[in-house]
């Protein structure tokens, strides 16, 4: 037979101050191990969602990314005429050939310099990015020192806000409009003109050439194909396996770092929950002599106290979860060591992390309420009932 | 006397409960330390700079470069005793995940700027009379195994094709802080190959480094460098090289406010901890302190009671704690290779490690000290464990 479950809800309230104490060390221990996972999540979302699984980015063979990847016009000539490339409602066919450059423009809280991705785009390009859209302004006009900034940009750099001018390249530049990409990396980027943006910084090439395919299920063959050309040197990649990569050791980095520090805070967690769960035993053996002369057996005994330890993990748990999921409102901005380019991403709170937080918390209270309870379970009556 | 052995007495009586205590703070105090110095080691790069050194680089930003024929006009402006150049390479040595800093330099002049690279004459003289030769620190030749007389490939992001390298000196540190895991190589080198391959982008270099005839001239000298640049097709940014180095550390800044504000959370952590421990103590002893006040002894003497028994536990464990955060560190250290540089611990660290072991034993003690001091000895007496 088992101990009813509302007396070991009532020996937790009987405890206050001890349980609070408990559940909240384990609740911190819970938040900041959801919160850097949200952030590894949020980085993914970010860059995965920055990608269009039909469209094609072409960089030059082993340049990694935009900044370091060049491709001139005779190279861009030949990607540009293949047979594959989807037409858009106008007839055109749907590529885009940019050139990629990095800045540095001061931040708007600290006045401290960080690098930002400008990006030369044309009017397929903007097609080919449905997920981008004018919030604030107008967009640049082809042929002029006009820019548009995304949305992070525009809030948290000197000059890129709107009517504002940002000066690079000898020249000043006006941002026009300010654009929101559905929280993917484009709103962390400054656009322009792609012909104007190549004069100014007296470039020949272009550093990639974006373009969706008319039948997805051609890539494979498609980029067998060009990287085969003995004319060209460049490498195909998805757009969405294109920023996967990018982000691929920023995002490892932030889960070690953060798995590491939750696995040394869980030790003082469950350290916690032990020396609760001990005094609990402690302080109640005359009552665990009670219930075992009244037939409840060892088994049910070391559930019981079991059963607190883990409800103990679980109010700490949910309490981690609660202050984690207040962090969704924020957002981060930092360089992705990868791309050298300052990339802003949020918190994301996904099923996955709210699972593995709770289970997390449960076996913080599991390993920490065990030997306590085994104790519990091991007493004699006559001894337990001496002790009262 | 008598009352530090009951002091002593009282901390001791729950051995495990105590034992757990002192456990968990240890871990709390490692923990806070070794976040810290890898904050630290996060500045290693610029607390080593000189302060007798400019780095000039384009103003657009660190992706562009600047023409080599800079580098006659920044020996002419006055303040300036020497100028070498450098460019980053951003080559990949057998796969990505072996990432380490390599140098295109200007190998005579930038050498005699960085006397911290100790390179015996052998090895100073080989490097010099290969073209294709190339200089590695002590730590990174350790890491790869490399000897002198190697040959090193790697495959460029920035300048495409597969360079290979004969590696001809190992080069040490002078000071403990500098870091020896870097890999340099001639800059006419790279740009012949370049001039060859693409001639647009030959005769380009990254930075350039200046050394100052007197530090306090910095300022001065780096205005004065700007200035001749000025509407010119690459405007140069000039700044200390500590300034330089900072300018990396600040990209990263948000991820370090995040190590730093996690290594203040694992002190609130094992506050409660260490707070639930006093309560549960002094709950238990109410009625010792009810006998202890009823023979005469005042309500400060038992809160003083109190207070020492956490202090001296917190003590305990914040002293076992900065003992093991040497042996944790250089393990972490080991683990990570080569990437940070040197991981020092740091006077500041240590004393905040003190601090924070003072801090959890004091704050643990408030409430319990509080309420057993303010018992009535009545109440105290009739109350069971």
């Amino acid at each position: 037979m088992a101990i009813p479950l509302s007396y070991i809800a009532r020996n937790m309230v009987a405890r206050r101050l001890t349980t609070a104490l408990t559940a909240g060390g384990m609740g911190l221990v819970v938040y900041v191990f959801a919160t850097v996972l949200m952030l590894a999540a949020g980085l993914q979302k970010t860059l995965v969602s920055t990608g269009q699984d039909d469209n094609v980015v072409v960089i030059r063979r082993g340049s990694q990314t935009e900044v370091q990847s060049g491709i001139d016009r005779s190279q861009a000539g030949i990607v540009d005429s293949i047979p594959d490339i989807a037409t858009g409602e106008d007839g055109r066919p749907l590529v885009s050939r940019e050139p990629v450059v990095l800045i540095s423009l001061p931040k708007r809280s600290n006045g401290k310099a960080a690098n930002v991705v400008i990006r030369g785009v044309t009017p397929a390009g903007l097609a080919l990015r449905p997920q981008v859209h004018l919030v604030e302004g107008r967009m640049f006009r082809p042929g002029s020192a006009e820019v548009v900034a995304g949305r992070a940009i525009s809030d948290g750099f000197q000059g890129a806000g709107l009517g504002e001018t940002v000066r690079f390249a000898s020249r000043d530049w006006t941002v026009v409009g300010v654009f929101d990409a559905g929280h993917s990396g484009f709103d962390s980027e400054i656009w322009g003109d792609a012909e104007q943006l190549l004069q100014a910084f007296r470039r020949t090439g272009y550093s990639s050439i974006l373009f969706k395919l008319a039948d997805p299920e051609r890539f494979d063959a498609v980029k067998s194909e060009l990287e085969a050309d003995p004319r060209l040197t460049v490498e195909l990649k998805r757009e969405t396996r294109f920023y996967a990569d990018q982000s691929e050791a920023l995002a490892k980095f932030l889960t070690y770092l953060g798995t590491g520090i939750s696995i040394i805070f869980s030790i003082g967690a469950i350290i916690g929950a032990m020396i609760t769960m001990y005094a609990s035993v402690a302080s109640r053996v005359g009552e665990i002599g009670t219930l075992r002369a009244l037939g409840f057996s060892r088994t049910a005994i070391l559930v019981a106290f079991l059963g607190e330890a883990l409800l103990l993990g679980l109010v700490g748990g949910v309490l981690g979860l609660l202050g984690a999921s207040a962090m969704q409102a924020l957002s981060i901005s930092t360089t992705n060591f990868q791309t050298f380019a300052e990339i802003a991403f949020g918190f994301t709170l996904t099923p996955g992390i709210v699972m593995a937080s709770l289970a997390f918390s449960l076996v913080m209270g599991f390993v920490g309420g065990f030997l306590p309870a085994a104790r519990a379970a091991r007493l004699r009556i006559v001894d337990a009932l001496r002790a009262a | 006397m008598f009352v530090l052995l009951f002091v002593l007495r009282n901390a001791f009586r729950h051995k495990l409960r105590t034992t757990l205590t002192v456990v968990g703070i240890v871990v709390a105090i490692v923990a806070f330390g070794v976040l810290r110095t890898i904050v630290d080691a996060w500045y290693a790069g610029a607390n080593a700079s000189s302060s007798a050194r400019l780095v000039t680089r384009n103003s657009v930003s660190l992706t562009f470069s600047l023409p080599l024929t800079y580098a006659q006009k920044l020996r002419q402006v006055s303040g300036v005793t020497g100028v070498a150049w450098a460019n980053w390479f951003g080559g990949v040595y057998i796969k990505e995940s072996n990432f380490f800093p390599q140098f295109a330099i200007s190998a005579q002049t930038y050498l005699d700027m960085y006397p911290e690279f100790v390179l015996s004459p052998e090895e100073h003289r080989a490097f010099m009379a290969d073209r294709t030769g190339a200089i590695a620190g002590r730590k990174l030749a350790e890491k790869y195994g490399w000897k002198v007389g190697d040959q090193i490939p790697l495959r460029g992001t920035i300048y495409p094709g597969t360079w290979t390298f004969n590696l001809r000196g190992i080069y040490d540190g002078a000071e403990s802080g500098t870091d020896t895991s870097t890999f340099f190589f001639h800059f006419d080198y790279l740009n012949e190959k370049v001039k060859q391959m693409y001639p647009r982008r030959g005769d380009q270099v990254g930075v350039f480094v200046e050394q100052l005839r007197d530090p306090d001239e910095a300022a001065a000298v780096s205005q004065a460098i700007d200035a001749t640049f000025k509407n010119s097709l690459a405007e140069t940014l000039t700044e200390t090289e500590k300034a330089f180095q900072l300018g990396f550390v600040a990209m990263s800044e948000a991820i370090l406010v995040a190590i730093q504000a996690v290594s203040f959370i694992v002190i609130v952590i094992i506050m409660a901890v260490m707070a639930n421990t006093m309560a549960m103590t002094a709950r238990e002893r109410y009625g010792e302190y009810a006998t202890l006040k009823a023979l005469g002894f005042g309500a400060g003497f038992v809160a003083f009671l109190i207070f020492a028994e956490s202090l001296g536990i917190a003590m305990l464990g914040a002293g076992v704690g900065i003992a093991l955060t040497f042996p944790v560190a250089q393990g972490f250290a080991d683990a990570v290779g080569a990437i940070l540089s040197g991981l020092a611990i740091s006077r500041e660290t240590m004393l905040m490690q003190v601090g924070a072991g003072l801090l959890v034993g004091v704050i643990a003690a408030i409430v319990p000290a509080w309420r057993a001091a303010r018992i009535r000895i009545v109440d105290g007496l009739r109350t069971i464990g």
